[in-house]
């Protein structure tokens, strides 16, 4: 595998992201509906990509577990866009293993009555990159 | 035959609060630099004209060197703004008409700053000597 | 043709070491136009200066060049000299041959060779010297204050003190400002109003002191010492000499329903009130906006219940005008509007406050009489919740939040805080922090009391959402040192809102031509040298209308904007420097472009009638500079795109002559 840092500063430049613009308050985190559920959250996702800590990311669930639901981006006070960053952090894992875990046909099946409809986005989004 | 040692001419601009008070300085502190730097005092970069960059050039002067306040200290509040975008502007235009860029410079010096204005002007002569004589834009017939 | 003299100095062994002053005077002297030249010892000394001024008599000199130190040292010295001898000041120029040359240099072929180079390139420019004369100006001996706060209330004290008339324009009923609906003050606690009503008595009662409340600074003209302004006193209703200030109409007047400004619409007042009860002037006011009377013609309670006879609905807006000599912004600041932070709840829940309206709450005048409560219950807190940098330091956009840190609100919020603990020992608080920030003299010591003595729990983390649920409010933040999530149930929340410059800053600094900020707040002359001066002369800030600023830091700029006021008005005429822009009427063109560079709105537009072809006149529009503004910075002389501008005692002819003899 290539040098750490390359890694980061491919996932800095594929996510568009400064994550040197935190100021480390932790809104995204206090923000992020789905905190619970992940082991790396927000800011520290924003904070170990800025440090080159990247690898626990790479190995880590909580990349799958990110809703996308762009709570902290919207609320970021400094316009970090953490969201940003974990998606390209699961980019570059679902890049690596050649996979594409989704595909649109298999979609209807799936589908849930009360599923919203913003989930089925946000999955599609997720998981057919 | 032995040519006598090339001596560029140097025209600096000095704004009357920071810069000019650094010449100052480094000639308290002894701080050595060539004697081809000759200062213009102006109240300010801002007063400097491109025409006076023009008109030096075209007199025969191998560099010139503009020295104002720090961005944001200048003693008019704005004026070094408008000069550090006239110059961008002005130098692009010369380098453009093959005046090479490293003759002219723009360059911030504070009041506090003699040692940065001597080694400022060591460098600036040093380049100027490597690149030779200016003669794209001198106009001969100045010369008598 | 000029007659010039070159003096060129030895400065002992200073220039003479490694410059030839004999070989200096000597080429000096073969330049045309050069009609004695000499060299001394020491030309600053009694004895160079006598020297000068008897070569001036004999050879009839008209201008003078001084081959010697740095201009910067001796340069007000041999223009105190020139003039001696009866020639203009402004005739003599400095070559720079120590600083610049002797002191930098060993060799003294190359140090000599200089030297000449820089005489004759100083020759050059006083062949092209002219005379100049400073302009002069009266001061008018009276300052104005924008903004009765207590920046607007020290400085104005200040300046009475010393002897001048100061007016002050408030445009709400009273002075007093943000400190007047304050509770307590850090890092003291001293109660707000108990430090500030005092001097706001002061004020009231000061002979050379006027208070136009309820008033607004229509316009503006004139230039430093010399200001003409246009007040605006808005029709209060009320006869302000006749009132007596008793509040019986204010208990009297049947529309109850006006939310009251002063306690931040958590009550309500009347129509005709009394801000508070320590308001200067202590006068009723009716709001036009809920007067039943003054909306429909049928009331009038208020003027039969009046024993003063002092209501008069006709009172219609006056407008006063009076001359100043200096003017004083001090127009202060107010908290960020919260709509923009829906996460918060602020427009969901009344139990989500600002920071402002816990003072109100806390305060024995306020609107629970300090009793801290809910605002939508009344029933006590048990659990409250601080956030701190709602707003400030926030870059992401900027009509949401503010860039900058607001600066007070660490202090306040350890300050709440710790009041709430010692009020209300059964009240758990907890304080949500980016970073706490406390510089200042016993502001951190004040903080950690808080935290160690009065128990208040700090996290480090954000919030990112209130949640309204039943009576209760769900605070959900991070708390990033223990890496978790909370979610607190909370009685209160209050939101530490950013401040920003008053509203009404903006227009007031286009009337003053005063510069602003991005951020709305006025700049100062220099950030480190000048901090309570404009870069428009004449024009000076104090308190919070500058940057953000606590009550310490507000009164001391205020009285060292008083003092620079005093400066300015103790003058009789103010003497300008002659090395201002100078226009040339028939080469201007129009085009406003020097206007806009000037940053000190020295230059203004005239239309003036010029004689045209065949005895026809023309009126055209051309630039003119203020004398008394220009600070000669020549900024506007590059600009020109006609060579209309110049400035005086450093033409670009001038210019352009010393760069000719630099390269010749």
């Amino acid at each position: 595998m290539e040098n750490k840092k390359d890694v980061c500063n491919e996932i800095i430049r594929r996510s568009g992201v400064n994550p040197r613009k935190c100021m480390k308050c932790g809104k995204c985190s206090g923000t992020c509906p789905a905190y619970d559920e992940m082991e790396y959250h927000p800011h520290q996702f924003v904070y170990m990509v800025e440090t080159g800590d990247i690898e626990p990311l790479l190995k880590s669930k909580s990349i799958y577990r990110c809703l996308s639901c762009f709570a902290c981006i919207d609320r970021c006070p400094r316009g970090v866009e953490p969201a940003k960053i974990v998606e390209a952090v699961r980019l570059s894992v679902i890049r690596e293993q050649g996979n594409n875990h989704l595909k649109a046909d298999d979609l209807p099946a799936m589908l849930d009555e009360d599923l919203p409809q913003q989930a089925i986005v946000s999955a599609f989004r997720k998981y057919s990159k | 035959m032995q040519v006598n040692e090339y001596k560029p001419k140097i025209v600096a601009f000095c704004c009357n609060w920071c810069s000019y008070a650094g010449a100052d300085l480094a000639g308290s502190n002894r701080l050595a630099y060539p004697a081809e730097v000759k200062v213009i005092r102006v109240p300010c970069s801002c007063r400097v004209n491109p025409m006076f960059i023009l008109r030096a050039f075209q007199r025969g002067a191998d560099g010139v060197i503009l020295c104002g306040c720090h961005p944001g200290d200048c003693h008019y509040t704005s004026g070094n703004y408008y000069t550090r975008r006239r110059m961008a502007l002005l130098f692009s235009m010369l380098e453009y008409l093959g005046i090479e860029k490293e003759r002219t410079r723009v360059e911030w010096v504070s009041a506090a700053e003699g040692a940065k204005f001597a080694a400022t002007m060591n460098d600036f002569v040093a380049t100027v000597k490597s690149l030779g004589e200016n003669k794209r834009l001198e106009d001969l017939r100045c010369k008598r | 043709m000029q007659r010039i003299g070159v003096f060129v100095c030895w400065c002992g062994s200073n220039i003479a070491g490694t410059v030839d002053v004999q070989a200096v005077s000597d080429a000096l002297g073969k330049e045309p136009g050069v009609v004695f030249s000499t060299n001394y010892q020491y030309m600053c000394s009694q004895a160079g200066q006598d020297m000068i001024k008897q070569a001036i008599k004999e050879h009839n000199l008209t201008g003078i060049v001084i081959c010697s130190c740095s201009p910067r040292m001796h340069e007000a010295t041999f223009r105190k000299t020139a003039a001696a001898a009866g020639i203009n000041p402004y005739m003599v120029e400095i070559a720079n041959i120590r600083e610049q040359c002797s002191w930098i240099h060993k060799d003294m072929k190359e140090g000599t060779e200089k030297a000449i180079v820089l005489g004759r390139t100083a020759i050059a420019k006083v062949h092209l010297n002219t005379p100049l004369v400073p302009g002069e100006s009266p001061v008018t001996k009276r300052a104005l204050v924008i903004g009765g706060g207590i920046a607007g209330i020290q400085t104005a004290l200040d300046i009475a003190d010393a002897g001048f008339y100061v007016d002050i324009v408030e445009k709400k009923p009273t002075i007093g400002g943000k400190m007047a609906q304050l509770d307590k003050t850090f890092p003291t606690l001293d109660c707000a109003a108990c430090i500030l009503t005092p001097k706001m008595v002061d004020v009231a009662q000061h002979e050379r002191i006027r208070i136009f409340s309820y008033s607004e600074v229509e316009h503006v003209s004139g230039f430093v010492g010399n200001f003409d302004v246009t007040i605006k006193k808005k029709a209060r209703y009320v006869k302000e000499d006749v009132c007596t200030g008793c509040g019986l109409c204010t208990e009297k007047c049947p529309q109850k329903k006006v939310p009251n400004e002063f306690n931040l619409g958590m009550d309500n007042r009347r129509a005709i009130y009394i801000p508070f009860a320590q308001a200067v002037p202590k006068v009723a006011t009716i709001d036009a906006d809920y007067c039943t009377m003054l909306k429909t013609g049928k009331c009038g309670v208020c003027s039969k219940v009046c024993t003063a006879k002092a209501i008069d609905y006709t009172q219609k807006d006056e407008f006063i005008e009076e001359k100043y000599g200096a003017i004083v912004a001090a127009t202060g600041f107010n908290p960020i509007s919260m709509d923009k932070f829906d996460e918060f709840a602020y427009s969901q829940s009344k139990d989500v406050i600002t920071s402002l309206e816990f003072e109100r709450l806390m305060n024995a005048a306020g609107p629970t009489a300090g009793k801290l409560v809910r605002p939508s219950d009344g029933v006590h807190p048990h659990k409250i919740v601080f956030v701190q940098c709602v707003g400030s330091r926030c870059a992401a956009c900027a009509e949401k939040g503010k860039e900058y840190c607001s600066k007070i609100c660490c202090m306040y919020t350890a300050k709440h805080a710790m009041l709430t603990r010692d009020k209300y020992p059964d009240t758990d608080v907890t304080v949500f922090y980016i970073d706490v920030r406390t510089p200042g003299k016993q502001f951190d010591e004040f903080y950690r009391r808080a935290v160690e003595e009065y128990g208040v729990h700090y996290i480090k983390g954000m919030v990112g959402k209130v949640s309204p649920e039943g009576n209760k409010l769900i605070v959900q933040g991070s708390d990033l040192i223990a890496n978790k999530q909370l979610k607190i149930e909370a009685d209160l929340v209050v939101l530490a809102a950013a401040i920003e410059p008053d509203k009404s800053a903006r227009p007031l600094a286009t009337m003053l031509t005063a510069s602003m900020d991005t951020n709305d707040f006025f700049t100062e002359a220099h950030p480190k040298l000048r901090p309570v001066e404009s870069p428009t002369a004449g024009i000076f800030l104090s308190g919070a209308c500058q940057g953000p600023k606590d009550i310490p830091e507000t009164v001391s700029q205020a009285g060292a904007a008083a003092a620079k006021v005093i400066g300015l008005l103790s003058k009789d005429k103010l003497t300008g420097n002659p090395c201002v822009a100078h226009s040339d009427e028939m080469m201007c063109n129009g085009c406003s472009t020097c206007e806009k560079v000037c940053p000190y709105g020295a230059i203004t537009y005239q239309d003036k009638e010029f004689r045209g072809p065949n005895r026809t006149t023309l009126i055209r529009r051309v630039a003119q500079v203020n004398e008394a503004v220009c600070q000669g910075c020549g900024c506007c002389t590059v600009a020109c795109p006609s060579g209309a501008m110049d400035l005086k005692g450093f033409a670009s002819k001038q210019i352009m002559a010393e760069v000719d003899a630099i390269c010749k």
